[in-house]
């Protein structure tokens, strides 16, 4: 029996940023990875760093979506100067581009809620007409209404964070066990033990950051991460020289030169499958934004399995019945690795999560307790 | 580097590799004639901006993209050769217009 400071189940996005935050705040901690029979949400990612559309009628999810924004350049650069990996983080501000005079009038009214709902934090944002767009995007389309703008938001290269991560974490001392699913554990208060590959091990702490898998790990340390599925899709055109200064809900350049086209949100169970149909709803919607994107060849496409709370909002939580388990589940993998990295990991660390946290509770689907 | 084999068809297909006139034979590919120019390289990346030829000739690597008549980043192992084809070797990203 192996003995950690902690151990993080699932070696993804969230739990590998989590695991980088530990073993940064000097805690022994061991990395539990499926491998590649997982769904892998980490590796279908689009790679927004992306805060305008987070959080109508849940500030809580916009303040802290703004402080994982707030925390990248500082992630970003220590990933570089630790592994030597660029992660490719800009944070030029971003778009979200309407199509139609109603897509308009309804993102106007969503900015204007958003702004009312954040109180003192403030939520700056502007509405943009198509001729101060065009000032910002070449070519755009006749189709296209105007845009909502904030300063906030970015993007980086999923890839190379989710490599960066690992890299950071094992060279800090970090255990990476991979190939290991997790069947069994026993919990009791501080004190888990986990089934790996090479015999057990056991830690104080555990944190699930299992994605999907968590629905069914958490109930084994009392706790609950009700997350299902929800596909989308992605097409990727060849390189083409800086075009896009900025990304946009659904079309960003990568620092490579490819263009990104997203997205889709398809309620399919866990069918990782693509679909022609969904695709050409992209690519159209893609070519009535930014008509040149016709001429760009396609060069590759995918699905992937959005981790999806009933609500859409991170569910955080620690185990009553066994302190020291906590759970961490969301589709923003990339936006909040900057807030799992630097401000969940230090919590866990320091043995709980602070009362800021409480409304993204499991707790909140409970219904008979809330009333 | 490259020769046709003995037995290929004549080249009788002329086309523009950079400028350069060169024939190759009929159903040969647009990568072939630029192979047949004496070009080694067809194109450079557009991060690192290292050299490539092509060199699956199927359809596969990506690796032979080229600017044919007047459109960039096409697969030019993919393209049958046409009289009168221009053919330019892609260097670094396409660049693309984006005024309607």
């Amino acid at each position: 029996m192996e003995r950690f400071d902690a151990i993080v189940v699932g070696g993804g996005l969230v739990g590998s940023a989590i695991a980088f935050g530990l073993g940064r705040a000097g805690l022994a901690t061991a990395l539990v990875d499926e491998g590649d029979v997982a769904f892998r949400a980490s590796r279908g990612n689009f790679g927004l760093v992306w805060v305008q559309s987070k959080g109508d009628g849940a500030p809580h999810y916009q303040r802290w979506t703004r402080r994982s924004a707030e925390e990248w350049p500082e992630l970003a650069a220590e990933l570089l100067d630790r592994t030597g990996i660029a992660v490719g983080h800009r944070r030029p501000g971003g778009l979200h581009l309407c199509l139609g005079a109603d897509e308009l009038d309804e993102r106007r009214r969503r900015m204007e809620r958003m702004q009312r709902q954040s109180g003192n934090f403030g939520f700056e944002y502007r509405m943009l007409e198509r001729d101060e767009l065009a000032g910002m995007l070449p070519g755009i389309g006749p189709a296209v209404s105007g845009a909502s703008w904030t300063p906030y938001d970015g993007h980086a290269n999923p890839l190379a964070l989710l490599h960066a991560l690992h890299k950071g974490f094992v060279e800090k001392g970090g255990r990476y066990l991979p190939n290991t699913t997790v069947h069994e554990a026993a919990a009791a208060p501080c004190d888990f033990r986990i089934s790996a590959a090479n015999g057990d091990i056991a830690a104080p702490r555990v944190v699930l950051a299992a994605g999907l898998g968590n629905a069914g790990l958490a109930p084994l340390f009392a706790l609950d991460a009700p997350v299902r599925p929800q596909r989308g899709q992605i097409l990727v055109t060849e390189r083409a020289r800086p075009l896009l200064g900025l990304p946009t809900t659904t079309i960003r350049q990568t620092v490579e030169g490819t263009i990104m086209l997203g997205d889709s949100q398809e309620d399919v169970g866990f069918d990782t499958g693509q679909k022609p149909a969904v695709m050409q709803a992209i690519a159209r919607r893609a070519v009535l934004s930014l008509p040149w994107l016709r001429d760009l060849q396609i060069v590759r496409a995918w699905a992937a399995l959005r981790v999806m709370p009933p609500d859409g909002l991170p569910i955080y939580d620690q185990s009553e019945r066994f302190p020291g388990a906590f759970t961490a589940n969301c589709h923003s993998g990339v936006t909040l690795a900057a807030a799992h990295a630097n401000l969940f990991a230090p919590m866990i660390a320091a043995g709980g999560l602070d009362p800021s946290l409480d409304l993204f509770s499991a707790r909140r689907f409970d219904v008979p307790t809330a009333s | 580097m490259f020769r046709p084999r003995p037995d290929a068809m004549p080249a009788t297909v002329p086309v523009i590799v950079e400028g350069r006139l060169v024939h190759v034979p009929p159903g040969a590919s647009a990568a072939a004639a630029v192979l047949a120019a004496g070009f080694r390289g067809i194109r450079e990346t557009p991060v690192s901006g290292s050299k490539r030829a092509p060199y699956c000739m199927m359809g596969v690597c990506f690796d032979c993209l080229a600017e044919i008549d007047g459109v960039p980043g096409r697969q030019s192992c993919m393209v049958e050769a046409q009289a009168g084809m221009r053919i330019r070797r892609q260097i670094g990203a396409r660049s693309i217009d984006p005024t309607p």
